[in-house]
């Protein structure tokens, strides 16, 4: 029995833990950008970790359901209701049969995951059901969840317990300035010495152009670079590198201007110079900033960034013992 | 030796050259082909590109810097391997100055280096050609290498197979479109690419192919083992069409009745690169014989 879409907000997709293993054709792995939060919600309802469940960016849906179901809403702070009644975040909730999961506004961070007892059982391509829509894979016929939709339900483990909460000091977003911890490398020797300093000095602000392919940050000073005859095939701009492959949370900078954070669905490759890549315990956290948040980039070391890895298992660990 | 740097913790990045070589290529190429081969523990992606790869690992299986050690030795062992490579050739028909890419570049002339022309005008005029036509045959004269499949689903890379003093070389748009016919045949730097799907692109266009690349149904008869056509080391020959044949292909894609002239090669660099004109005359031979 289905969950009936009445309205999807400005962008609902079905979303999972992704497809790894095609990025060297150009499919990335997608899935949910904030995975602490999809873990956290398909927890709470008894689903495994990488079952289907949905994203919203900064509006929720309106769903119907036509069967009972154990519902939770994890990551941004957006208040579900249920008929109309206000509802906990982070929180295994009882639905019924007929009743209407709607959201109040948005309070804090940008994506909220709702996940829902046996997952939403959409055909998988590739092994996963994230949506990738410039491939058409996953998600409802390749694409985001639209007004009309019927998503089906899998089976429900019928080990959710209703009232279970991630406790609070397991749930995470980001602060007022967010802070991205930053492992340079790749190309960071073609910027200057200066302009090397001046990207984790100055405070970058979130732009308009943020999504799922990648985040843009404004509002710093321009970088230059460590001049050169540029290499054959790498094209003229001091900031073109003969084209590349791109790792997820690459920082990559066209023309020294404004730096562009890659995210799961992120281009496998280009021609741009890339300054280092975004340590992966913090690229759950790049999910959650909205537009205009003040970002201070970090400089950080590798042992630092498996350390704060190995923070972030730890908190995974914790949610998995707080609700099982 | 290469330049090996981490992409954060999940990524090992390996530069072979900053510049576009075959060697290069063939060195990433090789050394992807043995990570895959070596199977290791923890590693979750394999990614050859034109002069560089890049492999991604869990580091809670594999700490970063005993993968990129593996990664050190692995070129050592790489590097005494004969360049050689069993793949395949395949014929691509072009539609060159088809209506679709031509009716695109007009609409974002703004973005575009020459707004008074067409694209192909610009990159013949900048390459030194007398005529369009002159410059169109000299992209679909000699084959091409796909040195890298990426950007979006599917979309391959080529590099000409030619000496380095008759490569085409363009720049690519000023500033990127938002807009791009599914199948164009486009070119940026030194490189060709056929857009898999529609969407942006600051690729020149110079034409479009009526053949099916990149399907997610896999209704396709040749996708029906994996949606994505092309790979790192396939070689490809560009065929000139004209309109009756672009719609008569086209009508036999929609059909399933197309199937892309295909056969088996070898290709030895070394073989290439004493006699380049005379290796890509057996490509030929090889793909039209029968």
């Amino acid at each position: 029995m289905p969950i009936n879409v009445i309205s999807s907000g400005i962008m609902t997709t079905i979303q999972d833990l992704g497809r790894p293993g095609y990025y060297h054709l150009g499919i990335p792995m997608g899935g949910a950008m904030d995975r602490l939060a999809m873990r956290a919600a398909n927890l709470l309802v008894g689903n495994p970790e990488d079952a289907a469940g949905l994203e919203s960016v900064f509006v929720g849906p309106e769903l119907e359901f036509t069967e009972d179901a154990t519902v939770a809403v994890c990551g941004a702070e957006l208040p579900p209701r249920i008929d109309g009644e206000e509802q906990p975040t982070w929180t295994a909730l009882s639905v019924k049969r007929g009743q209407v999961l709607s959201f109040d506004f948005l309070k804090a961070g940008a994506r909220a995951y709702i996940a829902v007892s046996g997952g939403i059982d959409t055909p998988p391509h590739l092994g996963s059901r994230a949506t990738y829509a410039i491939g058409a894979l996953g998600g409802v016929d390749g694409r985001a969840v639209q007004p009309g939709d019927s998503l089906p339900l899998g089976k429900a483990s019928g080990t959710a317990r209703p009232g279970t909460s991630v406790p609070m000091e397991c749930r995470r977003l980001p602060g007022a300035t967010a802070k991205l911890r930053v492992l340079p490398g790749l190309y960071w020797h073609r910027l200057t010495e200066d302009a090397q300093r001046r990207f984790f000095e100055d405070t970058w602000k979130v732009a308009n152009e943020a999504d799922r392919m990648g985040y843009r940050f404004q509002g710093g000073r321009p970088l230059d670079f460590v001049p050169r005859e540029q290499p054959f095939s790498a094209g003229s701009d001091p900031s073109n590198i003969t084209d590349a492959c791109y790792p997820y949370g690459s920082v990559q900078v066209p023309s020294g201007q404004e730096p562009i954070v890659l995210h799961r669905d992120a281009v496998s490759g280009g021609g741009y110079f890339m300054l280092g890549t975004v340590i992966s315990a913090d690229m759950d956290l790049i999910g959650q900033l909205q537009p205009n948040t003040p970002t201070q980039f970090v400089k950080v070391d590798m042992e630092t960034a498996l350390a704060a890895r190995q923070e972030r298992n730890t908190l995974i660990t914790a949610i998995r013992k707080a609700i099982g | 030796m290469s330049r090996y740097t981490f992409g954060g913790d999940e990524h090992v990045f390996v530069e072979v050259d900053e510049e576009m070589s075959l060697e290069a290529f063939f060195t990433s190429l090789a050394m992807t082909n043995a990570v895959r081969e070596a199977n290791i523990d923890g590693v979750t992606e394999i990614c050859p590109a034109n002069a560089s790869f890049q492999i991604k690992f869990d580091p809670d299986k594999i700490h970063p810097q005993k993968m990129m050690d593996m990664l050190k030795e692995m070129e050592k062992t790489a590097e005494k391997q004969e360049a050689k490579l069993n793949t395949r050739i395949v014929e691509v028909p072009v539609y060159y100055q088809d209506p679709w890419t031509h009716e695109t570049l007009m609409r974002f002339r703004e973005r575009h280096q020459d707004p008074n022309g067409t694209d192909l005008d610009y990159a013949a005029r900048i390459n030194g050609f007398d005529s369009v036509e002159a410059f169109i045959k000299a992209h679909h004269s000699a084959p091409w290498f796909v040195s890298m499949v990426g950007f979006v689903s599917g979309l391959p890379f080529l590099y000409q197979m030619v000496d380095r003093s008759r490569q085409i070389q363009v720049p690519k748009y000023l500033r990127p479109r938002t807009d791009t016919p599914k199948q164009t045949v486009g070119y940026g730097g030194s490189f060709s690419c056929i857009y898999s799907v529609r969407g942006a692109g600051g690729y020149q266009m110079f034409g479009i192919t009526p053949m099916t690349i990149f399907d997610p149904r896999q209704e396709t008869p040749y996708l029906r083992d994996f949606m994505v056509f092309f790979k790192p080391g396939d070689i490809v020959k560009w065929r000139p069409i004209d309109r009756e044949e672009y719609d008569a292909i086209t009508a036999d894609v929609q059909a399933g009745r197309f199937e892309p002239r295909t056969k088996d090669v070898v290709f030895s660099l070394d073989d290439f690169n004493a006699d380049m004109d005379g290796t890509n005359a057996k490509l030929m031979e090889a793909l039209y014989a029968d």
